[in-house]
């Protein structure tokens, strides 16, 4: 290179070509990361699963300890032929939605009030918050001394757990809308329950749905701990169920369901967002 | 009261204002007519702020009578404009829905020169544009008094004298009250009928512009002259003009 120094035309010259050379090159290489990101992110899961097979072909692992992927597969085909599967997913989905509904409309309810009025912050916001800190699992043998052994104690759970992604969200979103914009909303005139409907709560909904994202993961979390006191249907059930107490393929295979609905549940919110918030999405650099 | 004015934009006597031991301003006289565009000048801290927003009934005076004709709209520094509305929405802010009231936003834009952009959503427009925006959402109501918050100091400088030329336009063909607030003088002159400066909580200067518009002729280098001495700044063009004692500060803040 300090050779090329000494002749400037040649050094421009080259370094337009490497350049241009450069800029195809980067193209390439980005797509080739692209692919390569995707194979990647797939590889380590299909070496652990091969291995996982291998080791268990061999007889590495007992099948009463870990069954293989192979076996956790059969399993689930079973239960998919059998009808089980999808009567427990029927009674996983009530479950959940109906503590999701219940919660989550609560928690949006108070946000909303707690966003819009200070009155309602102070009534109950330190309530909440002391509330928000108790792991609701410790609740589950008091909710089952209050609502008994049925469905309401499950859905309470579910409602509860719920009730605070929501409000919290809800609240802080309410409360970052730019007083400046509300202050101009007023200056021309328009009512406060104009301005809570048509700019506060618009503009708070990217933050309320990531309040029902993260209680639509918090409702799937829920709903292993509900189902698995005194529930005979669900797939909670499905995995406790007495009989499958030794089989490990059934229990694996309802643990695969739950990683599935989890990421199902988050495709579900981000294409809301995607579709109810079309402003949300071009707010690019110059957001104001 | 509300109508006793009916040439008056703005009628306030002996107007006072106090946070706590400080004085905004006190005594302060002020009256606007209906289609006169006014400026008014003043240093960072001296009460403009304060003083537009009881203008605009945010805030209230502590002493003191006042009366502002409505129907009133304003132009702030930011557009302000709502990123969940497009911009036809945006526009009818101030509007009561009725069935007519897309073709009044139309229109709107249309004075503006933004009817291409009127789905648009706010997010998406530039600086200019969206202030445009903001501008066609306050002539929409035809407001007796328009208040305009440093409307352009947060555009650049090209952007600025385009709006500032539509402005004048737009005021020509509505003729409402206009009470400009701004840091830049030559902004003042160039547009407004009248400058006032407010400055140690009261109005020391109220000025019309009449014949001096033009910066190059002597009444206009004099009345700029005598606006910056009022803000105690020593002009760049004028070193001979500065009286004595006079504290120099930036001529231009940043915001």
């Amino acid at each position: 290179m300090t050779g090329l120094a000494a002749s400037p035309a040649i050094q421009v010259q080259r370094s337009g070509r490497r350049q241009s050379l450069h800029v195809g090159e980067q193209s390439r290489l980005r797509r080739g990361r692209l692919v390569g990101a995707g194979s990647t992110r797939v590889m380590l899961p299909v070496l652990v699963l091969a291995a996982w097979q291998l080791a268990s072909a061999y007889g590495l692992i007992n099948p009463r300890t870990l069954e293989s992927p192979l076996a956790v597969g059969q399993a689930l085909i079973d239960l998919t032929r059998s009808g089980v599967l999808l009567d427990s997913l029927i009674a996983s989905f009530n479950r959940a939605a109906a503590g999701l509904l219940l919660g989550g409309g609560l928690g949006l309810a108070l946000g909303l009030v707690a966003g819009l009025s200070r009155a309602g912050e102070r009534t109950y916001d330190a309530l909440l918050q002391m509330l928000r800190m108790v792991p609701f699992l410790a609740l589950i043998p008091l909710f089952v001394v209050w609502f008994g052994v049925g469905e309401e104690p499950k859905i309470l759970l579910i409602a509860l757990a719920c009730v605070f992604p929501v409000y919290l969200n809800t609240f802080s979103g309410v409360r970052n809308v730019d007083p400046k914009l509300i202050e101009a909303a007023a200056v021309f005139g328009m009512t406060w329950p104009a301005i809570a409907t048509r700019i506060v709560i618009p503009l708070a909904m990217p933050a309320i749905l990531v309040g029902i994202r993260y209680a639509m993961g918090v409702a799937l979390l829920s709903l292993v701990a509900a189902e698995q006191v005194n529930a005979s249907s669900g797939i909670g059930y499905l995995a406790l169920n007495p009989r499958a107490a030794l089989r490990t393929d059934i229990i694996l295979g309802v643990v695969l369901i739950y990683s599935v609905l989890g990421l199902a549940v988050d495709v579900l919110v981000r294409v809301i967002q995607h579709f109810a918030l079309p402003w949300h999405r071009n707010l690019g650099g110059n957001a104001r | 009261m509300k109508h006793r004015f009916h040439d008056n934009a703005i009628e306030i006597r002996g107007a006072s204002k106090n946070f706590g031991d400080r004085v905004i301003f006190t005594g302060l006289d002020l009256r606007l007519r209906r289609g006169e565009f006014v400026a008014l000048l003043g240093a960072s801290g001296s009460g403009k702020t304060t003083l537009l927003r009881m203008l605009l009934g945010l805030d209230c005076i502590d002493a003191g009578a006042g009366d502002v004709a409505t129907p009133r709209s304003a132009v702030f520094q930011e557009p302000r404009l709502v990123p969940s509305q497009r911009v036809w929405r945006n526009v009818l802010m101030g509007v009561p829905a009725s069935r007519q009231s897309k073709d009044r936003a139309m229109a709107a834009l249309d004075e503006v020169g933004l009817n291409g952009h009127a789905n648009a959503w706010p997010g998406t427009l530039s600086g200019g544009e969206a202030q445009r925006v903001a501008l066609a959402r306050a002539l929409i109501l035809e407001p007796a008094l328009l208040v305009l918050d440093e409307p352009f100091a947060a555009l650049d400088a090209l952007t600025r004298l385009r709006m500032q030329d539509l402005v004048r336009r737009l005021h020509a063909k509505h003729q409402p009250g206009v009470l400009l607030v701004t840091h830049d003088v030559d902004e003042a002159v160039r547009l407004a009928d009248r400058v006032l400066v407010l400055r140690d909580a009261r109005l020391t200067l109220d000025l019309p512009v009449g014949d001096a518009r033009d910066p190059a002729r002597p009444p206009g280098v004099q009345l700029r002259a005598r606006l910056y001495a009022e803000l105690g700044v020593t002009h760049p063009s004028q070193p001979d003009e500065q009286p004595a004692g006079a504290v120099r500060i930036p001529e231009h803040e940043s915001i």
